[in-house]
């Protein structure tokens, strides 16, 4: 059976590494950024099931990795929603350009 | 080109068009609602290349809980029908010369990199496998690791608890005074 190459899986991957790089730099709401780190954590995820599938099948370590991100992004998302709500509750807005407090 | 590819390439598009579009969109609402489809386009390639499991806690815990979680924080912090203010120029062009020759360079390295998979009989990711490698204690076992796991989602809820928690605000101390009096 014919399988798809495991670089356009790693390509495909990237490329969403990338999506997620960019709109955490371009972007200015806390939210927003916050969505692409998701999409960073997902094409990690993509990457460890793909290597563990097509390189090490006789092993389960890609997902046990997965399944430790998945969760660490739960708790980071947690988190970090906790900390955009306190910051609107103090500054009325979550846009990084206006919380410069503690800029030096 | 049998059947698993085409849906491969379809479902690789899906999650590439819906993360692009929740990057660039200018509405907040419909970013998290695009980035509601790309993650069950992954969800849909992890069922493909038969990871049940993973494909159920993907659904589980990305869809249901942390998009959900964005959505209502989303309503909490934002009017969600306006454009969100645009971004910076200057930091937009960083940004995407960045992107685009890390890009770039990624693929290129991937595109000529030889890998050798294992020849060794594969096991199957069934949730009985997973189960009890990540509860064994003995060599390869996962139980320690899921124990670290278990302390940091405790402190992450606790945590979470503690920074969102409205202070007691104190009373102005002239008003009691006044009732005393």
């Amino acid at each position: 059976m014919e399988q798809v190459p495991l670089s356009h899986i790693l390509i495909l991957s990237s490329a969403l590494f990338f999506l997620g790089i960019y709109g955490f730099f371009s972007r200015r709401n806390m939210i927003t950024m916050l969505m692409s780190i998701e999409l960073i954590l997902n094409s990690a995820n993509i990457n460890f099931i793909a290597f563990n599938k097509y390189l090490f099948p006789h092993q389960l370590e890609g997902v046990f990795f997965t399944m430790f991100i998945i969760v660490v992004a739960a708790a980071e998302v947690s988190l970090s929603i906790a900390i955009i709500i306190n910051l609107y509750r103090r500054f009325n807005t979550i846009d990084i350009e206006d919380t410069t407090t503690m800029k030096y | 080109m049998n059947a698993s590819t085409v849906i491969f390439y379809v479902l690789g598009s899906l999650v590439l068009i819906f993360g692009a579009m929740t990057v660039f969109s200018q509405k907040i609402f419909r970013a998290a609602v695009y980035l509601l489809f790309s993650l069950i386009s992954v969800a849909g390639l992890y069922l493909l290349w038969d990871m049940d499991f993973i494909a159920a806690l993907q659904i589980i815990i990305y869809v249901g809980g942390i998009v959900v979680l964005i959505i209502f924080s989303i309503f909490l912090t934002q009017r969600s029908g306006e454009k969100l203010p645009p971004p910076i120029k200057k930091r937009l062009v960083w940004s995407g010369i960045l992107t685009i020759s890390g890009l770039g360079l990624t693929s290129w390295i991937v595109y000529n990199y030889l890998f050798s998979a294992s020849t060794l009989p594969g096991v199957e990711p069934t949730v009985h496998n997973i189960g009890e490698q990540m509860l064994s204690y003995s060599k390869y076992g996962y139980v320690f690791p899921f124990e670290v796991i278990n302390i940091l989602l405790l402190a992450a809820l606790v945590g979470s608890i503690v920074i969102a928690m409205k202070k007691k605000e104190i009373k102005p101390t002239d008003e009691t005074t006044h009732i005393t009096k």
